[in-house]
């Protein structure tokens, strides 16, 4: 499988998801901005990081740069799009992705491991978890206060479109579990047709026992299966 | 032509800065009701045509400067 991460200027996740999706044998190119040809892709990460110093709005200056219109072009011809944690911002920030996210709840920056649970597992990006399966995951943002207007929230719930809730150890999903005071402990979010996802933790960080865990790796032979 | 560009979120958008904000300002002993944290921008074209540089400005709006999920946005004539 072919994948493509862009960079921009502040993405500082590029090279741990390159790491990942090369020990997950994909076939892997990273592509700068600049670039306005995208190479043959099967899948393309926006990684995370602090393109454009989060100037504007997180997101926001990179959702408008020169190699975007390919990427908007190939997920409308049905290529896998997954955009982590800033990956998430730009995505919302093209309309690639409905929604937005805001500032923290108590405005912190948070970087920890927390528990998110699988909501839907019959997708491309999810197909090997099992179904309300917890993840312990690493999360690492300022702005990942999901939110969005209720005609989209109903969108995502009555076709399944919400990836991962924030949960506790044992599943449960309340208020105490979660960290950033996103709607309905939202996570990330698929759109219509479930080819990009969009989420704040970060799979990446979770491929190798000797550094954190392997709950991230199923993520990837999903996308390979 | 210049213009002056004030984004707010909308109405029922939480605002935690906003909210530290109004709760230093109570703490310092200044009392208020609400206060709302937002962006300013000023704008300046080379169009002459007033309708048409609001036209261009409201476009600027649109595509970039606001979020139209959680922002409004008010333009006016500097």
């Amino acid at each position: 499988m072919k994948s493509s991460v862009i960079v921009f200027p502040g993405s500082n996740c590029d090279r741990d998801i390159a790491i990942a999706l090369k020990k997950m044998n994909f076939k892997n190119q990273m592509v700068w901005h600049k670039e306005t040809k995208l190479p043959k892709s099967d899948l393309i990460v926006l990684p995370g990081g602090f393109s454009y110093g989060d100037y504007l709005r997180s997101g926001a200056i990179a959702g408008k740069s020169l190699i975007i219109d390919e990427v908007i072009q190939a997920a409308n011809n049905g290529c896998l799009i997954l955009g982590i944690c800033n990956g998430f911002q730009i995505l919302t920030e093209t309309g690639l992705l409905k929604g937005t996210l805001l500032r923290n709840k108590d405005l912190k920056f948070i970087n920890k491991d927390i528990r998110v649970k699988v909501v839907n597992n019959e997708t491309k990006f999810t197909n090997k978890y099992k179904k309300n399966e917890v993840l312990k995951i690493n999360i690492a943002h300022n702005e990942g206060n999901f939110f969005t207007g209720g005609a989209h929230l109903k969108e995502l719930q009555e076709n399944n479109l919400i990836a991962f809730k924030y949960c506790d150890e044992k599943g449960n999903i309340d208020d105490q579990s979660n960290p950033n005071g996103s709607l309905e402990n939202i996570a990330g979010i698929y759109n219509l047709k479930k080819n990009i996802l969009g989420m704040m933790p970060h799979p990446e960080r979770m491929v190798d026992k000797l550094i954190s865990n392997t709950d991230g790796v199923n993520l990837f032979s999903s996308l390979l299966n | 032509m210049k213009f002056s560009v004030t984004v707010t979120l909308k109405k029922d958008v939480l605002d935690p800065q906003g909210k530290v904000v109004q709760n230093t300002l109570m703490n310092i002993g200044l009392n208020l009701r609400n206060i709302r944290q937002g962006k300013y921008f000023e704008i300046e074209i080379d169009e002459k045509d007033q309708a048409k540089a609001r036209e261009n400005v409201d476009q600027m709006c649109r595509k970039l400067l606001v979020n139209l999920i959680i922002e409004d946005y008010k333009i006016d004539k500097l």
